[in-house]
């Protein structure tokens, strides 16, 4: 095996090729290329300057969001030697740029799996029987921020937030609600949840325990990936080296205990939300992945062992070709790097599964009835680059959780896409469009670079304690705010077509929900569970958990146990802090 | 091609802006896009960072002794936030410093929070071209007064 990541096997991967490869084997031939080549000249010397003198173009310069430059049209001369098989192959066969499927829409749609929760576990059981009600076929748990950094809700930084962004849990009590007669053998969850994602996964664990549901059916998804919480996402805990090691352990522990759940999603989300372009959020997403690899290699597992559960969530943003391309690119890369860099032997190996969710970013409070639409034409580009599970954002959004009335519109945006507009009948629909085959090379060619560039840094790890992802996004993000202020991008509504209306906002009907009310619930819930549990069994969990921790073993274990103990969270992390310490980001802009 | 306004008061000093996350909302995207269009623009720009308590950034802000603080939230606390960071303002006679606010706010909490003193709020959207206009007059206005009381006390 070739060592993993030396600038050797890097540049097999960049070439699309190894040792084995035989010489590219062009899809078009080299007569009718030349034939094309010349008519195209014509074309561009004689009838494009008459028409451009008749109709100019509206820019100078088109570019994608990722700054692409774009030419007017596309044709085999952009394919030139653009080998078929190494390049696409077939849906469910490597590199698996048409699909990880061999079958894909035609046998089993996307999961419709919403991002949901607020206020506390009692409205969010609510809300997830309400979207089950209407079709929904994935559960996803939003949780709130108090939640998210794994502190209690009467611990004073808690004071003003907890259920606003999310569901607010402290304890196995808050658990046990959100899915009380929801069958945990029947659905499967994702849970957003990063630095405590051992204490909810323990708790998810220890509901499914008391409905008897067995390990070997639990199913879903903790997001678990620590390296973006640096670069994007901001709800970091530990500093990054535990942050990793105790994301591992989690990893590790689930592997071998729950077969059908996926440990980690490594996620581009929120590193394009915070202003990443396409490119950028593929190629971090991708390195952040590799890092991981090592990380569970270096701990002696074998790469088929754990490749399969490993699995993706990638942002759907407006610029419809090339998310569709990025898409594309990210299969084939990740299948390219599990098998030349790691040796992966099996197809789940090398497979990207992921999900999607529509750009948050892209919705705006002006004339917000326009966010459907946007949301529509972001979760199209999501389904014709073959994702495998979808979250909808709704219009409403960029003023606060979703109401019922919006959630519900969002869902059946996906119904429409699934069900009405015939775009899942045929496995990869685009594919083979000169224009969507350049595009998804030349993001795969940029994407690499950068990956290089990290490689060359030492990997994520250390690209993240130098800063330079986190750097490279806040430059995109203030390019782009640039950008739209000098009229080179749009936002209908805000900077073309502009609205000032105030009133049609107005009209948005807001949820409503008493959020000081559910704090001081909360905040006494969590107080009623820690003086009914059973203290010794409790003590003794978080000692033990401790002495784990100092030892170096892997706690998800000791976690598991302290969860059934009804240890709250910030108790769980509370100890896990002391061991590992607390992370502060140095203030820069 | 006129001039761009100045960022300096009558003395010549740069005005001196404060951007400020407070709680535990982790979105900074906004706050890192404005404090830098700020600097661009000429003005002395201080980030306090995540998760500052709004006792933390009033502190800041009087040590630094800023001409505006700019708060980015958007994590729906902001009601509870901005309240609190008003009351340390007053508590530590600090609330001639002008406070503007950007982030993902209903327009119903808008007048809730102009009548705690909040100047300005700005939605999503809003270019940054507005954003810096708007600063430097808060902060002409705040120094142009503290020349006059310093004329007076003189």
């Amino acid at each position: 095996m070739k060592r993993p990541g030396d600038y050797d096997s890097l540049w097999v991967v960049i070439g699309g090729c190894d040792w084995r490869c035989k010489v590219a084997v062009a899809l078009f031939d080299e007569r009718e290329l030349e034939r094309i080549a010349k008519a195209y000249k014509e074309w561009e010397e004689k009838v494009v300057p008459e028409w451009l003198k008749r109709m100019p173009e509206r820019m100078e310069e088109f570019t994608t969001l990722s700054g692409i430059p774009l030419k007017r049209v596309y044709t085999p001369l952009d394919l030139k030697d653009w080998d078929y098989m190494e390049k696409l192959g077939f849906p469910g066969d490597y590199p698996f740029t048409r699909g990880i499927h061999a079958t894909m829409y035609r046998a089993k749609l996307w999961t419709m799996r919403m991002f949901s929760g607020y206020g506390g576990p009692e409205e969010t059981n609510r809300r997830l029987k309400f979207l089950i009600e209407h079709g929904e076929t994935g559960l996803s748990l939003a949780f709130d921020e108090p939640t998210l950094v794994g502190i209690d809700p009467d611990d004073p930084m808690a004071e003003g937030h907890v259920g606003i962004e999310g569901v607010n849990v402290a304890s196995l009590r808050d658990m046990e609600i959100i899915f009380e007669g929801i069958n945990l053998g029947e659905v499967t969850t994702n849970m957003t949840i990063n630095p405590p994602a051992p204490v909810l996964l323990s708790y998810y664990v220890a509901v499914a325990e008391k409905q008897g549901v067995p390990y070997h059916k639990i199913g879903g998804t903790t997001q678990n990936d620590p390296l973006k919480e640096f670069i994007a996402q901001k709800t970091y805990v530990f500093p990054p080296e535990a942050a990793v090691k105790i994301a591992m352990d989690l990893v590790e522990w689930s592997v071998k205990n729950l077969p059908k759940w996926n440990p980690i999603s490594i996620s581009g989300y929120h590193i394009r939300e915070a202003g990443a372009t396409a490119v950028q959020e593929l190629a971090f997403t991708l390195a952040d992945g590799i890092e991981y690899v090592r990380q569970l290699i270096a701990r002696g597992m074998d790469v088929d062992e754990f490749a399969p559960r490993l699995s993706f969530f990638f942002d759907a943003h407006i610029n419809f070709f090339e998310e569709i391309a990025k898409f594309r690119a990210a299969r084939r890369m990740w299948a390219k790097i599990m098998k030349d860099w790691f040796g992966a032997k099996k197809k789940r190996s090398m497979w990207l599964r992921f999900h999607t969710q529509t750009a948050g970013v892209s919705l705006v409070p002006q004339e917000p009835w326009n966010n459907i639409v946007r949301t529509a034409i972001e979760a199209l580009a999501a389904v014709l680059g073959g994702t495998q599970s979808l979250h909808t954002n709704s219009f409403d959004e960029p003023f606060r959780v979703p109401s019922e009335f919006a959630a519900k519109i969002a869902l059946r945006t996906q119904q429409i896409i699934a069900y009405e507009t015939g775009v899942a009948d045929v496995v990869d629909p685009l594919g083979g469009s000169y224009f969507i085959e350049w595009l998804t090379d030349e993001i795969e060619e940029r994407a690499w670079r950068i990956i290089e560039r990290i490689e060359s840094m030492g990997g994520m790890l250390e690209a993240v304690k130098k800063g330079y992802p986190q750097r490279e996004i806040a430059e995109s993000a203030y390019r782009f705010q640039k950008e739209l202020e000098e009229g080179k991008r749009f936002i209908v509504g805000v900077n073309i077509f502009r609205s000032d209306d105030i009133e049609e906002i107005r009209k948005v009907p807001l949820l409503e929900f008493d959020q000081e009310e559910i704090e001081e619930r909360q905040k006494r819930r969590v107080k009623e569970v820690r003086a009914s549990r059973n203290q010794e069994r409790w003590r003794r969990a978080l000692d033990n958990l401790r002495r784990a921790a100092e030892r170096g073993e892997n706690i998800m274990p000791y976690v598991l146990e302290a969860a059934k103990a009804y240890a709250t969270i910030g108790e769980i992390m509370g100890v896990l802090k002391e061991v590992y310490g607390v992370y502060v980001e140095p203030p820069e802009y | 091609m006129s001039s761009p306004p100045s960022t300096r008061g009558p003395e010549g000093r740069r005005y001196k802006v404060l951007v400020a996350k407070m709680g535990l909302d982790g979105h900074d995207r906004g706050a890192k896009v404005v404090a830098r269009a700020l600097r661009d623009a000429g003005f002395e720009v201080i980030y306090t960072g995540l998760r500052q308590t709004p006792e933390q950034v009033a502190m800041a802000a009087v040590q630094e002794d800023v001409d505006v603080i700019g708060v980015s939230i958007l994590n729906g606390a902001h009601l509870h936030l901005m309240r609190r960071l008003m009351r340390k303002l007053e508590e530590l006679g600090a609330d001639d410093i002008p406070v503007v606010l950007g982030g993902t706010i209903p327009v119903i909490d808008i007048e809730p929070l102009k009548k705690m003193g909040v100047r300005e709020v700005f939605l999503p959207g809003t270019s940054l071209a507005e954003i810096i206009e708007k600063v430097r007059r808060l902060a002409e206005e705040k120094r142009s007064r503290e020349e006059g009381l310093a004329k007076v006390e003189g």
